[in-house]
């Protein structure tokens, strides 16, 4: 064999063999927030506090935050003073498991439990306005900070959970979360983009829903598009999905409330 | 101390003369009336009719509401700053109830 065959034969087997040992992409950048992929106006409505009527709810909660609730007649802000000083950053840790019950508990669950525990109050229903204003209160004051949620000791069987139920097939389609929010996010489904799945934006005002709503209703509406079983509000399915979109979202800001179509 | 479901946000104070872009927003559902619920009985017509502004008592801005307008409506418009006064912002619909927004706008030179 000659030099030159010689060589050129080297850099064939090169190029064989280069796409197999490129490094697979990892996660450590933070993965693209959905409002990457809306139009410019509805990223400009999302960013004017003045335009996004994701507001309305936060101007509730904060209304909320002030009122005296249940048979102790304590606010929440009688424990917990001035909100953007002592929930800045909270959202960023959920969900997280309670020490106490050992429950994996959302935002949504952390602001019930603390009606029922401390306020002596009833809990507000799932996807209630209260519910959603307070929730977008409390993760309004996180805007800007970076996703962080615990997925090691209490927190791993959850996470655990909710990382096969991100892989697993489901559904009439037969198709898994990671199907579409994987290996096909930024690619178009119809006439919209699909995203990578991240909750940074929830509690957010979907257009299509003309409303805020919770993560847990987009999971919903994604259980519905795959014409899977949708599991109940609160379920320990979606609870944990939860916990795993947000280890995903690992670094992303936080957006609440986020415009998403 | 309930708070009206409306948003409003302008400057609180302009010079003479100056353009003042004005926001407004109201959460309401805007039901066409054209829906129909699970059981298929039509869901009634509930919408913003007028949006208006009076600026110190003179109306500056008024703007009729349709079906076609999604809920909680976004309206944003500019006055010109002529004088201290009071906006005040008044959203009526069609049952009859009505919110208001008032403002103050201090104006220098």
């Amino acid at each position: 064999m000659s030099r030159g065959r010689a060589l050129a034969l080297m850099v064939m087997i090169a190029s064989l063999i280069t796409p197999l040992i490129t490094p697979l992409p990892t996660h450590a950048d933070p993965l693209p927030s959905g409002t990457g992929f809306l139009s410019e106006d509805l990223q400009a409505r999302q960013a004017d506090e003045a335009a996004n009527p994701g507001m309305l709810w936060v101007d509730e909660g904060a209304r909320l935050w002030q009122s005296p609730q249940g048979a102790t007649g304590a606010s929440c802000a009688s424990c917990h003073g001035d909100a953007t000083t002592s929930m800045r950053g909270i959202a960023t840790r959920y969900p997280a498991v309670d020490a106490t019950s050992g429950a994996l508990l959302n935002l949504e669950d952390r602001i019930n439990l603390c009606r029922t525990r401390h306020q002596k109050a009833e809990p507000y229903p799932y996807e209630s306005d209260p519910l959603l204003g307070l929730t977008a209160y409390v993760a309004r004051q996180s805007l800007g900070l970076p996703m962080d949620v615990e997925t090691g000791g209490a927190a791993a069987p959850f996470y655990a959970a909710g990382e096969a139920f991100f892989h697993r097939r489901q559904g009439q389609l037969n198709l898994s979360c990671a199907q579409c929010h994987d290996d096909n996010a930024g690619r178009s489904l119809r006439g919209d983009t699909i995203s990578h799945g991240l909750g940074n934006g929830y509690p957010a005002y979907r257009l299509e829903w003309q409303s805020l709503g919770s993560l847990q209703r987009r999971l919903r509406s994604c259980s519905f598009g795959v014409r899977a079983v949708q599991f109940d509000y609160g379920s320990p399915d979606y609870l944990a999905l939860e916990l795993y979109l947000a280890k995903r979202a690992q670094g992303v800001a936080i957006e609440t409330p986020a415009i998403r179509r | 101390m309930a708070l009206p479901p409306a948003r409003v946000s302008m400057p609180a104070e302009a010079r003479q003369g100056e353009i003042l872009e004005i926001k407004a927003l109201i959460r309401h559902p805007m039901e066409t009336g054209y829906r129909v619920d699970s059981r298929g009985q039509p869901i009634p017509r509930h919408i913003v009719r007028r949006f208006s502004v009076a600026y110190d008592g003179e109306e500056v801005f008024r703007m009729d509401l349709t079906q076609g307008v999604a809920a909680n409506p976004f309206i944003a418009f500019s006055t010109v700053a002529t004088r201290t006064g009071e906006l005040v912002f008044t959203w009526e619909d069609d049952r009859g109830e009505v919110v208001t927004v008032r403002k103050s706008l201090t104006v220098t030179g």
